[in-house]
């Protein structure tokens, strides 16, 4: 190139704004289509799904629990993303993590709360981050496929711990799979009793304390990747390779250190719903979390505050569309699932299908320069 | 007859940079025209603009003396516009002949358009003198080849007119005769060819008609036959030209990098470097001429730490550094004083992503400067970032600008001003004006003598003979791995060297 600046730029909020809503419009409009196909009323439909993520209170804390899931997966992906590797396994290191945290809680459960519970979401972490530190290793040491060998610990961790539950942990004298209940030291306070405790009343939710882990967890990430060494040769690595290895630093410990933090990320789900809401070890927990991380990630642009608002907006589905199956008979439980892939689909896969025209139309209209622009909206 | 391109009132900005303000050129058919102008002047953005990659933002392309509306490469490609940049676009897993049909494969078969193309490839050789096989590997070839192959790629899409970014930049001087003979044969048959260059020498021997840019206008369109070497600098740069660096007689000290018996492989396993042996002194440039791909690059790697030596020793400041392990890293080597530009400095040397303050710090980002204990100071890395960029004039001196977004030029010059930023003991610099303009050349050419006044030791790779005599103190010779010359720069016979370089076999391939 011999220009000596910019291409000319959109401006920052049409990348993570617009474009964005804009895909997420579609997908609705083509959800509509498909209510209207079964012979619903579309805008009925919408108006229940928005009721039921945010119409009432317990609606919203409803919606907050299942993004706080989708936070810890999204951000899990994200950071094994900046140094250029797919992990598509949060959904068995958050098996993991909650496998971590359920022992932790059986063992020691009977300990007082805050120091139960610190155990239990340390071990949720150490069980997630040795999950995918072991793909991560073999990625880094024998140059395995890191989307096939997270993809293969998904399964492994589903049979383990059906095997585990099934086996072992499983309370004597009883036929489903589950263990025992823990103690109530290693309960993590709903947030209604939380809250009923200084004088606020809500309504009963599953909304629990591990939503607080959340924020905290966006802004470390914020600091591990934009200002930490460490960060800097995780995404130096991600982004090039050679010139990494030209800097000395070692892109095999780099990928080994951010697939080992991606599943400690991932694990937080084991406390969530494990220490927050089922308070005894069971299967299924997980219940796609780990997947849907993937296009919380793909929508939040790897940033934090893209993160947070791509899982308040899968919460919300999540929510709205329990209860729009509730609510309307025609529209079953699988016509949320084709929303919910509508969205992946287009803020995913089809990401870039309204991207370049959009961004296009803006950097035509915005005249002027540089720099502020460059920075873009995630610095 | 219409003219092949005409270009008129061509604008076009990038943000707050004008890179092209109204630049209207003629390019005839049957005749090369040459475009030269420091970094950042515009060149490649207009050439990109004729091969459909750009729309400008106002003018006019005509071809062929119609109104051509490019949407893209393709709409380029259709009109007979080739492309041959100065990065080479090769798939190196394909064979030469699967590359040049790359895009073009001619129907669902591939066999036929793999024949026909294998067909074209020999009538090139035997017409043109562009000779290359068509079963090697792309991977395989060194860059002489590759460029062939680049040009074979354009001429199979049928182009009429030909523009070549900066071609000569990796070249040998051998290699670089060899290219000057095809595009001549293709004058020959009527092509217009559109050379963009920094070497006047090749303008002169070379070009019909020579268009000046500077800052993004088209300053003036001469016969070359009707101008001279100085006039061409001086309306590049806008004053006299700046003058070469003031050489000084070495007073060369102590040893401080020895380098006995190294051997390296490359990352695909083959031997690269076998037994390569030298030493370099304080206060002394030491050249290491040779044709690409004869080992310089692995050797000042294995040097630097970046590629791991398998045999051999390397000590700096009498101390041997350890060859495998942590403490080989590049980073320990770093530490222990020795920088390194690397031979590809828009890909290993620096980050695309990230932006100029990130890649002020690459390879440094551990130094306690940058911040305390894990955490990396923004600030300080800004800081440094806009030191580096007033000392060594990078533009546009943004350090919050995505790498990409600079020139070449202004890549390798703040690469530049890292690695001499903090005053190492020992310098490996691999080809560090490799595709810089007259001024941007000389430039750190200074910065490399001042480096040695000071008492600095530096070990030069360069294709370029030119370099190589300029800067060094001592001259070495590259062949297939080994160093096979060796003589004071005084004492240094070009006709010598050049048959080292070429070594028993003739050279020009990798061995």
């Amino acid at each position: 190139m011999s220009a000596d600046g910019a291409p000319a730029r959109a401006p920052a909020w049409v990348g993570w704004g617009l474009v964005p809503l804009v895909n997420v419009a579609f997908a609705l409009a083509i959800a509509g289509a498909v209510v209207a196909a079964v012979g619903e009323d579309p805008l009925a439909a919408l108006v229940l799904l928005a009721r039921g993520a945010a119409g009432y209170p317990e609606a919203i804390c409803y919606t907050l629990y299942y993004a706080t899931n989708f936070v810890f997966t999204g951000l899990a992906v994200a950071v094994a993303f900046h140094c250029g590797q797919f992990n598509i396994g949060g959904e068995g290191q958050a098996y993991l993590g909650g496998l971590g945290a359920g022992l932790a809680a059986l063992a020691f459960g009977h300990w007082p709360a805050p120091a139960a519970i610190a155990l239990a979401i340390g071990a949720a972490m150490l069980f997630g981050a040795a999950w995918a530190f072991v793909p991560g290793w073999l990625r880094a040491r024998r140059g395995s496929h890191i989307v096939i060998v997270t993809i293969m610990f998904n399964f492994l961790a589903a049979a383990l711990m059906t095997w585990l539950m099934v086996d072992i942990l499983i309370a004597p004298g009883q036929q489903a799979a589950e263990s025992r209940t823990f103690a109530r030291g290693a309960w993590m306070p709903f947030m209604h009793d939380a809250l009923a405790a200084v004088g606020v009343g809500i309504g009963r939710s599953s909304l629990n304390m591990s939503v607080l882990l959340a924020p905290v967890c966006l802004a470390a990430f914020w600091a591990l990747i934009w200002r930490t060494r460490q960060g800097y040769e995780i995404r130096a690595v991600g982004r090039g390779e050679a010139a990494a290895v030209y800097a000395g630093i070692s892109p095999g410990r780099a990928i080994v250190a951010a697939m080992a933090i991606s599943g400690a990320l991932a694990g937080l789900v084991g406390v969530n719903e494990i220490l927050g809401v089922h308070h005894r070890l069971l299967l299924g927990f997980t219940a796609g979390y780990g997947f849907v991380g993937i296009a919380v990630a793909l929508m939040g642009r790897n940033h934090p505050i893209g993160i947070l608002f791509a899982a308040l907006l899968f919460g919300a589905l999540y929510q709205g569309g329990t209860e729009l199956a509730f609510d309307m008979p025609g529209v079953g439980r699988d016509m949320v699932v084709v929303l919910q892939g509508l969205v992946i689909l287009f803020s995913g896969a089809l990401e870039h299908m309204f991207r370049p025209r959009l961004e296009a139309l803006f950097a035509r209209r915005a005249g002027g320069g540089g720099e502020d622009r460059e920075r873009g909206a995630w610095r | 007859m219409a003219a092949a391109v005409e270009l008129a009132g061509i604008s076009k900005r990038f943000g707050a940079v004008r890179a092209n303000r109204s630049v209207s050129l003629t390019i005839a058919h049957g005749s090369i025209h040459g475009i030269v102008g420091e970094n950042g002047a515009g060149k490649t953005t207009l050439m990109n603009i004729l091969y459909g990659y750009y729309r400008p933002d106002s003018g006019e392309i005509r071809i062929d003396g119609r109104r051509a509306a490019l949407r893209g490469p393709q709409d380029a490609i259709a009109l007979g516009v080739g492309m041959v940049h100065q990065h080479f676009t090769l798939a190196d897993a394909f064979t030469v002949l699967e590359n040049v049909v790359l895009g073009a494969e001619g129907g669902f078969a591939l066999r036929r358009g793999l024949t026909r193309a294998r067909r074209a490839l020999e009538r090139l050789a035997r017409d043109r003198g562009l000779a290359i096989d068509p079963d090697a590997i792309a991977g395989d070839l060194s860059v002489g080849p590759r460029q062939r192959v680049e040009i074979a790629k354009a001429l199979y899409r049928g182009a009429r007119i030909l523009i070549l970014d900066e071609p000569t930049a990796v070249l040998t001087p051998g290699e670089a005769e060899e290219l000057f003979g095809i595009l001549r044969a293709l004058r020959r048959e009527g092509r217009a060819i559109v050379l963009i260059t920094h070497k006047l020498r090749e303008i002169l021997a070379l070009t019909d008609r020579v268009t000046v840019m500077r800052g993004g206008r088209a300053v003036a369109t001469l016969n070359t036959a009707e101008t001279d070497r100085g006039r061409l600098a001086e309306l590049a740069i806008g004053r006299a030209a700046p003058a070469p660096a003031a050489r000084r007689a070495a007073a060369a000290g102590a040893v401080v990098l020895e380098v006995a018996r190294l051997e390296a492989r490359d990352r695909s396993g083959a031997p690269r470097v076998r037994g390569a042996s030298l030493a370099v002194r304080a206060g002394e440039i030491v050249g290491i001429a040779g044709v690409a791909g004869n080992g310089q690059s692995e050797l000042l790697e294995a040097i630097a730490g970046s590629l791991p030596a398998q045999g051999g020793e390397v000590r700096l400041k009498g101390a041997a550094l350890p060859l495998d392990g942590r403490a080989a890293s590049a980073r320990a080597r770093r530490e222990a004083g020795l920088a390194h530009l690397p031979e590809d400095s828009l890909r290993a040397g620096s980050i695309g992503d990230f932006d100029a303050s990130e890649n002020t710090i690459l390879g440094y980002h551990r130094d306690p400067r940058y911040g305390r204990g894990p955490w990396l100071s923004r600030r300080a890395a800004l800081a440094a970032a806009r030191r580096a960029m007033a000392r060594f004039d990078v533009r546009p001196a943004l350090p919050r600008l995505r790498m990409a977004h600079f020139s070449g030029g202004n890549r390798q010059k703040l690469v530049v001003g890292r690695e001499l930023g903090r005053a190492p003991d020992v310098l490996l610099a691999g080809q560090p004006t490799r595709g810089m303009d007259v001024g941007a050349a000389a430039f750190i050419h200074r910065q490399l003598a001042d480096m040695r006044d000071r008492g600095g030791a530096i070990l030069l790779v360069s294709v370029e003979l030119d370099e190589i005599l300029a800067l060094s103190d001592r001259v070495l010779a590259m062949y297939n791995g080994a160093i096979v010359y060796e003589a004071a720069r005084a004492e240094a016979d070009a006709r010598a060297l050049g048959a080292a370089m070429a070594g028993a076999a003739g050279g020009g391939t990798r061995a």
